[in-house]
């Protein structure tokens, strides 16, 4: 095959780290390459050095054969070059046909560009309206936005960061049949990605990062996932085990929970019904977007409901607030760790008492025990290995798996009843999602019940007991984790938010 | 008190008047906070657009050329602000406030040898037989070149908004920043010519006070109009067409308590003056009473920092 892309010695430093250390790789025309790598291991710098969003400090890269130097993504644009974001680069009140404008050179008018928006999705089978606005739309139709956007260009290389971590299984493999055939038409494309089984059945080669370095290139269809995941971590892993045990009593019982959505494109809950044992893990799955901020926050207290839909124990507690369910032993995380969990420019210190200071009594009479909370927090630090300089650093200055670590800590040494917390481990590394996956099972088996909302559908199945999957603003009814395929999951999540197959033959 | 004494067509003739000074203010910030900066120096743009458009045109008997160097002082004051908040990163409601302050010291302190000058004066236009027609002609066809100019503006920005690739980006560029720069769009730049935009009209509206509404120079003689500005950027939530109604509502209540305090309506006058302010903050809790539709058509980026990091 012919060579498309060359990279060769690619360098990028930042102010205390090196997140690109002398990267060389190359991809032939047609050819579905991965980029494997962990957190932190440099795979988004690296692509937008390709991009042109970033400038190397040393390296270069050939495109064709000739050198490759994109200033802007406009020029990469130019080249050939398209790219899929991780996180959404869409406008969520312009409607669709505006954004791919947006993401166009020299766009056509409005009324040809919706007709080839039609057209392109008609070939590829990712039916799109263009006239709907964004805001409104699922995670799988935003991300069919952008792979639009980037087909009406004719990429010669097309960059997918993280594509499948917001879609359902079924939607996975739709998208996988489309890559294919954009693969097969003789486009490159360059998937970032750190699922293995995806890699394993999606990619012709592998390039694996870790720390900023090449430490491998293979065939990952000639690899095992686990053979992949010890040259994207550097060590061996092992899975969190939890004891048996017996059900407990119902503890969490939520009836009828309707809550309308308080932002103009969130979701709202629409009758909401289950219940979580003593010493149970309660998996909720589901595509972002679903409902699961909304949910986490009735059950946090932040959104207050009618008394009687949630119940603690029997007793009604749907009116309280957060403060007043801490004192009753309920407690959440929820999933922005800067911001909702942790308020980044205060220290550990302070953000240990913020949730805390009722629990472990770090206030007396209105004034602040500072001595104890210090201490509360040091205790988090070292009990959960959270790598600071000490309780004086702020949330900020901690890296994400770290601050995880510390959020998840301070609920759960704060021996809750009841835990929510919302994606636990988004965007950690390997071993720091292993410790707080194991911090969880070790909490129920000390008869807490747990909610565990996540988009991590490998995280829900290892450590949930009952799996149910939002969908809209609705629950789908619990089900026993063990012996659920990951067929019967998608379906549960919505299946393929009507998409189709790409037609083979078109 | 004598209510038919107020006679509604120059009652409407001269709201579009009084109400023109926002108007164009208004419709400049709808621009600016539509590409996502909230400037809240409209009142110190306003007035320091006053100044130096009365003393170019006392010094050069044009009004014309008076209003041109309005705009330009509006806009350099602006450029101030955008120099700050875009690439010094400071922070834009205080940026904003401070230069409210410092528009009204610099101003007063240009104007000091020309209180009590009249200005030159601005011709009405006066179109042939139109001007003449009743009804019609005194409200549509006897205003000054700088009515008109007002409301094509308000149409020029409704539809380089809605209809062209320009308009396009700037709403981008207001609404997910982090977006428009990853497609690798010139966020700052983008942003900083918008808010020059935003200080040419507010010049331009502070200098149809001085030059036309009043017509002489006073110290602090904007009065809030600039923060009227800003509220019917709200009030219109972000639309053109809404920001005329807006501007035209505004202009008509003020016009309309003066008209009541000449026919000796037995109300105290400061009720009256207070009057159209108390309905601009009724109005405004009113539209904002829905908190899903308000936020709705707010930039999304409207007011946030943006560091062009990766």
């Amino acid at each position: 095959m012919t060579e498309l892309l060359a990279v060769e010695g690619l360098t990028k430093a930042y102010p205390g780290v090196v997140a690109n250390d002398g990267v060389s790789f190359r991809v032939a025309a047609g050819e579905v390459h991965a980029l494997l790598g962990e957190n932190g291991a440099g795979k988004s710098t690296l692509v937008k050095m390709i991009y042109g969003l970033v400038k190397p400090d040393s390296g270069a890269m050939r495109l064709h054969g000739a050198a490759f130097e994109p200033a802007e993504p406009r020029s990469a644009r130019a080249a050939g070059v398209a790219m899929v974001f991780q996180h959404f680069s869409l406008f969520d009140a312009l409607d669709v046909a505006e954004n791919i404008a947006l993401g166009m050179e020299s766009p056509p008018p409005m009324s040809q560009l919706a007709q080839r928006i039609r057209d392109v999705s008609d070939t590829y089978g990712l039916p799109l309206d263009p006239d709907r606005v964004v805001g409104d739309l699922s995670a799988g139709e935003r991300q069919r936005v952008e792979i639009i956007r980037c087909l009406l260009q004719n990429p010669k290389l097309l960059i997918m960061d993280e594509p499948t971590s917001v879609l359902t299984p079924q939607e996975v493999e739709i998208l996988f049949e489309t890559l294919r055939k954009l693969s097969a038409e003789g486009t490159a494309i360059l998937y970032i990605s750190h699922k293995l089984e995806e890699i394993r059945s999606l990619c012709d080669a592998a390039t694996i990062l870790r720390g900023g370095e090449v430490v491998a290139t293979c065939d990952p269809r000639a690899q095992t996932a686990a053979e992949l995941a010890e040259m994207m971590v550097g060590s061996k892993l092992t899975p969190p085990s939890r004891a048996p045990h017996d059900q407990g009593a119902v503890v969490l019982d939520v009836a009828g929970l309707t809550l309308p959505s308080a932002t103009p494109f969130g979701t709202s809950l629409r009758d909401i019904s289950f219940q979580v044992h003593a010493g149970e893990v309660l998996g909720i799955g589901g595509v972002a977007g679903n409902g699961q901020d909304e949910l986490l926050s009735a059950l946090s207290g932040e959104a207050r409901t009618d008394a009687g839909t949630v119940r603690l124990s029997g007793t009604p507690i749907g009116q309280l607030g957060p403060n007043a369910r801490r004192r009753i032993a309920v407690l959440a995380a929820p999933e922005e760790r800067l911001g909702h969990a942790a308020a980044p420019d205060m220290s550990l210190t302070e953000n240990a008492l913020l949730t805390g200071a009722i629990r472990q009594g770090l206030t007396a009479r209105g004034f602040l025990n500072w001595p104890a909370a210090r201490g509360f927090a040091e205790d988090i630090i070292s009990r959960f290995d959270v790598r600071t300089p000490g309780p004086g650093t702020a949330a900020r200055a901690l890296s994400g798996g770290n601050l995880q670590k510390f959020v998840i800590g301070r609920e759960v040494l704060q021996r809750p009843d009841l835990l929510v917390v919302n994606q636990p481990t988004w965007g950690v590394d390997a071993a720091a999602a292993a410790a707080i996956r194991q911090a969880l099972l070790d909490l129920a088996a000390r008869g807490t019940a747990i909610v565990v909302i996540s988009q991590d559908l490998d995280e829900l199945m290892e450590i949930s007991d009952r799996f149910a999957a939002l969908n809209e603003g609705r629950l789908s009814s619990p089900r026993p984790m063990r012996g659920l395929g990951m067929e019967e999951i998608g379906l549960l999540m919505g299946g393929a938010h009507d998409m189709e197959v790409a037609h083979a033959d078109a | 008190m004598d209510l038919s004494s107020i006679n509604p067509v120059f009652l409407i003739a001269s709201l579009m008047v009084a109400a023109t000074p926002i108007l164009l203010a208004a419709i400049g910030e709808m621009v600016v906070e539509k590409a996502g900066v909230l400037n809240l120096g409209v009142e110190g743009m306003m007035i320091t657009g006053a100044v130096c458009g009365f003393i170019i045109a006392v010094e050069t008997g044009s009004p014309a050329l008076g209003f041109v160097c309005a705009a330009l002082g509006g806009a350099v004051l602006s450029l101030l602000f955008g120099v700050l908040t875009q690439y010094l990163m400071s922070n834009q409601v205080a940026t904003g406030l401070g230069l409210t302050l410092f528009g009204l010291g610099l101003s007063a302190l240009m104007g000091q040898g020309y209180v009590g000058i009249k200005a030159p004066p601005v011709p009405r236009l006066d179109l042939p037989v139109l001007s003449d027609l009743p009804v019609v002609g005194p409200i549509l066809f006897s205003h000054d070149a700088m009515v008109y100019l007002s409301v094509a503006l308000v149409a020029a920005v409704w539809a380089v908004l809605k209809y062209s690739r320009a308009g396009l980006i700037l709403r981008a560029v207001g609404e997910n920043h982090d977006a428009a720069h990853a497609l690798g769009y010139k966020v700052i730049r983008i942003r900083l010519l918008a808010i020059m935009f935003g200080g040419a009209c507010a010049g331009l509206g502070g200098a149809y006070l001085s030059l036309i509404r009043v017509p002489q120079w006073t110290e602090g003689m904007t009065a809030g109009a600039g923060w009227i500005a800003l509220a019917i950027v709200v009030f219109a939530s972000w639309k053109a067409g809404r920001v005329l109604l807006g501007a035209y509502l505004f202009g008509g209540i003020t016009v309309l308590q003066l008209n009541l305090q000449a026919a000796g309506v037995a109300i105290p006058v400061e009720y009256l003056s207070m009057s159209p302010y108390l309905i601009t903050i009724l109005v405004l809790v009113i539209m904002s009473a829905d908190r899903s539709r308000a936020a709705l058509n707010a930039p999304g980026s409207l007011g946030r920092v943006f560091h062009a990091t990766s």
